[in-house]
């Protein structure tokens, strides 16, 4: 009896053990492949950058000129148009998607309505921004004009479009948060005696703080590396104008703009200007990530 | 017995009216006030998408003929045209970006459901976030600078390959979720019956997780198609029709730059083609997003 099945059970073929380990290992490897690009990213732009670091040093960051015909560039003026644009961005999206958040996550409407309205949200983050870029110059920009001393493209309706773009990052990942704090401490709230906003205010949000600033980080990556809309709305001036009526100049348009005509060292400064970009949101999405996977594990 | 645990009970100062919510305390105002911020907000969210489908609406079928779809871009001030090349354009690097990141993010994805032990994979998860966080901008900079550079010349492939990496996180973090929905007990029937790994994953885990991995796929597709930043220096544009010829190592048009390069001109005739061009896409993206929510909403298992 055992020998009748020693023979029918044969051990695999060498081909079907090739196959099992290739199988496995091409998938580790392309797997590995994908931090590998994020390393790549940073090697390749940091090299192109070399020779405008070399050349300007630390003072890129310090220097307010971009000027190709003497070969002069500094980064302050497209520094301060994205920080500044980013940040009226948030103080806009962060209050509504906050509200939406909350909104979305008690039992004010019926679970189906309330689907609906979060796709519809998440809906806002799938436009296109060379579409969000397009309805500010037609639509946004001429509606300004007539209500405020905007004269053209500028700071307020770049922060404007942004602050539309990054409310579905906001509100998605407070809602998942809040979703997520357990149902105990609400009830617990509840029982001894607050009201609906009084549990909300002083238990869930606290409780759902770290995700929710996560996502408000994940925004503000966004927001700083938004290229189309912005270029298209923010007038690139390359100058530090305190007004918000002003045009302004942010890193990644002043990418959009001049990457396509540039040469020699403007390339090279071009591309120191992606590197602190691209170190800056690094560092902004690397936070973001850490506080949401927290959450998950709640 | 009761009166062990509420002594004096008849003298306490205890007014069961009180129990009762008082429409005009401060805290049911308060709570009421609230209520009504969260809901105008998230009626002020809402509003944004319907102003602008209606003008996309209202512009984008008034100049949408049949000639956009074949013709090629007018010059300034001349009536008629289309942009017959850009949608080419759109379809061949988006095509290439697909080709390129769908068997990479699917196989990466395997590994981080499959195969993967614990740290590691949450690494690589990390890393893809990480990866889909990165300006769209930079991964143009970073196509330029490894393939216009080195081929010397803007062509379909150098925007394709910035369109890949684009996608790329966004399959592997479909594919992933996807696969953790097959159920664990299809793995082992499957290895029970005497499969490998490889036979398990192929013919029993991804057939079960195709609907969810196709309209992960779809919706990398239709964000890539929308990306201008990484084609704006890649890709370029062009008034022509791609050529086979030269093997579209040249500039190439797509929807997505045509719509910017048209929207910053004077031109009354480009203008309105932008506004096709952009009609078409967010139809694309809304098309597909509905798409794949009623496709995720149905499972195998």
């Amino acid at each position: 009896m055992t020998s009748d099945y020693e023979t029918k059970i044969k051990s695999r073929s060498g081909i079907e053990r090739g196959l099992e380990t290739g199988f496995y290992w091409s998938a580790k490897i392309l797997a590995f492949a994908i931090a590998a690009i994020l390393i790549w990213i940073t090697i390749q732009v940091a090299r192109e950058a070399f020779p405008a670091m070399r050349e300007f040093g630390l003072g890129f960051l310090t220097s307010s000129s971009w000027n190709p015909v003497e070969s002069n560039y500094g980064i302050v003026p497209a520094i301060y148009g994205t920080l500044v644009s980013s940040f009226i961005a948030l103080l806009i999206s962060v209050p509504i998607g906050l509200g939406v958040a909350i909104f979305l996550s008690e039992d004010y409407l019926p679970p189906t309505i309330q689907r609906i309205i979060v796709f519809l949200v998440e809906l806002l983050a799938a436009v296109p921004s060379v579409v969000y870029g397009l309805w500010g110059i037609f639509v946004l920009i001429p509606f300004l004009k007539n209500i405020s001393p905007l004269t053209g493209p500028g700071m307020l309706p770049a922060a404007l479009i942004l602050s539309v773009m990054i409310l579905p990052t906001i509100a998605a990942i407070s809602r998942d948060a809040i979703i997520n704090v357990p149902g105990g401490l609400r009830q617990a709230a509840v029982g001894l005696g607050a009201t609906r906003w009084e549990a909300i205010l002083q238990i869930v949000l606290p409780a759902a703080s770290s995700g929710i600033i996560g996502g408000i980080m994940l925004a503000l990556g966004r927001a700083l590396g938004e290229t189309m809309a912005v270029t298209m709305l923010i007038g690139n001036a390359n100058k530090v104008d305190f007004s918000v009526f002003a045009p302004s100049n942010t890193v990644s348009s002043l990418l959009a703009n001049q990457f396509a005509e540039a040469s020699g060292l403007q390339v090279a400064a071009l591309m120191y200007a992606a590197l602190i970009l691209f170190a800056i949101t690094l560092a902004v999405n690397v936070l973001a990530q850490l506080l949401v996977t927290r959450i998950q594990k709640i | 017995m009761t009166s062990e645990f509420f002594p004096n009970q008849s003298n306490m100062n205890f007014d069961p009216a009180s129990l009762k919510k008082n429409p005009s305390s401060p805290r049911t105002l308060f709570g009421l006030f609230m209520s009504g911020v969260a809901g105008l907000f998230t009626l002020m969210a809402v509003v944004p998408l319907f102003i602008i489908l209606t003008y996309l609406l209202q512009k984008g079928i008034s100049s949408l003929r049949w000639q956009v779809f074949t013709e090629l871009p007018p010059p300034p001030l001349v009536p008629g045209g289309g942009f017959g090349n850009a949608i080419l354009g759109t379809v061949i690097m988006v095509g290439i970006g697909a080709l390129i990141s769908v068997p990479i993010g699917v196989m990466a994805a395997i590994y981080l459901s499959e195969f993967s032990e614990g740290k590691l994979a949450d690494w690589i998860r990390f890393a893809t976030n990480v990866l889909s966080g990165v300006p769209s901008i930079i991964i143009g900079v970073f196509a330029y600078s490894t393939i216009v550079l080195n081929t010397k010349t803007y062509s379909a492939w150098a925007g394709g390959f910035a369109l890949a990496i684009l996608m790329l996180p966004i399959i592997v973090r479909t594919t992933d979720e996807a696969l953790k929905l097959v159920p664990q007990e299809v793995r082992q029937a499957s290895i029970g019956v005497g499969a490998n790994n490889y036979q398990t994953v192929l013919q029993v885990v991804l057939p079960a997780a195709i609907p969810a991995i196709i309209t992960g796929v779809t919706l990398a597709v239709a964000r890539a198609a929308g990306e201008t930043a990484p084609l704006l220096f890649t890709a370029l544009f062009t008034q022509y029709w791609p050529s086979w010829d030269n093997n579209l190592a040249e500039p190439t048009a797509s929807l997505a730059v045509l719509v910017y390069n048209f929207a910053i001109v004077p031109f009354k005739n480009q203008q309105e083609l932008a506004w096709a061009a952009a009609f078409i896409l967010v139809v694309l993206v809304l098309l597909t997003s509905i798409i794949s929510r009623i496709a995720t909403s149905k499972r195998t298992y």
